[in-house]
């Protein structure tokens, strides 16, 4: 990024942080709003996961230019949820070997 | 001794060194993350009641037990400090260092806020006998926030350093100034998503 940018384009990126930084100062409202309303817990977790997935989206795009960003890192990311899926499924596996300990049937 | 491609990019790679290096250490911080809230998410699955009985009293919700207010108000000091870090390097590459300085010196302060009210809320839960060593709930609440802070801790010292004697290296090379200060930024931003994900789901569920 550091040598691909004029001072106006990077003038313009700053008029996009500042659009970021609304979102999510509202979206944040929109998660504590939301654990008010005291959902049950599953569908309190897609909420919140999914509003927690926008924002995260947001910083990830925008503040650390991933849109912008070199397929290499896009393949390490990726990389990084595999594996995290693979250790997810390690342990799911692990619990549903115990005996009475059923996560996913 | 040069140490190549810290700056311009590896034409194998397409990226600098530097930030290929940087990502690959966010990546094994996904993994140690990932494995905390995974910890989490089976301590929360297994248990009958969450979060359960803490020091003679029964809760029904986590909100019952940790302050909402103070977690929402760290979640705005996160994210501004994350636009006053991307803030510092997009001063750097306009050529203005002073409001470099400003915006560095403003990540700073912002990170003491996060920890100043971090350490309140620490004190308020063993104030009231609520340690790690209560219940699940908290052991894992005090292990993912606790990391976090180190995380923080540690985001204090590099940003400290580069709006301190780092700075040395403006004068000599900007552009790899330039660069070192969008590596922290990466660092910090991690640092941020982490929070964003911590919150609802520490706080909240």
């Amino acid at each position: 990024m550091a040598e691909l940018h004029s001072p106006e384009e990077i003038r313009k990126h700053v008029r996009v942080y500042m659009m970021v930084f609304g979102s999510l100062a509202v979206l944040t409202i929109v998660t504590v709003s939301v654990g008010y309303l005291k959902l049950p817990i599953v569908p309190a977790m897609i909420v919140a996961l999914f509003i927690a997935c926008v924002k995260g989206g947001l910083v990830g795009s925008y503040f650390m230019h991933l849109i912008t960003e070199k397929k290499l890192i896009f393949w390490l990311l990726i990389a990084s949820a595999v594996f995290l899926f693979i250790m997810l499924t390690l342990f799911i596996w692990a619990h549903n070997s115990q005996e009475g300990g059923y996560l996913v049937s | 001794m040069d140490i190549p491609y810290t700056v311009e990019a590896r034409p194998d790679t397409g990226v600098n060194n530097a930030k290929l290096g940087i990502w690959l250490f966010l990546a094994s911080e996904i993994m140690l993350f990932g494995g905390l809230f995974s910890a989490y998410i089976f301590l929360r699955i297994g248990a009958p009641e969450w979060p359960g009985m803490m020091a003679g009293h029964m809760y029904g919700r986590a909100s019952e037990v940790l302050s909402v207010p103070l977690a929402t108000l760290n979640t705005f000091i996160l994210i501004g400090s994350s636009v006053t870090i991307v803030m510092a390097w997009a001063s750097l590459m306009m050529n203005r260092f002073d409001k470099y300085r400003l915006f560095m010196g403003a990540t700073i302060l912002l990170a003491f806020g996060f920890l100043i009210i971090k350490g309140i809320e620490y004190t308020s839960k063993f104030s009231h006998g609520l340690f790690p060593s209560e219940s699940n709930f908290l052991g894992i609440y005090f292990v993912l926030t606790g990391l976090h802070a180190v995380h923080v801790i540690g985001g204090i010292i590099i940003n400290s350093y580069f709006l301190g004697p780092g700075t040395k290296l403006w004068k000599t090379n900007p552009k790899y100034f330039t660069n070192r200060i969008e590596v922290a930024g990466l660092y910090w931003h991690f640092v941020d998503i982490v929070w964003i994900f911590l919150f609802p789901t520490i706080y909240l569920l």
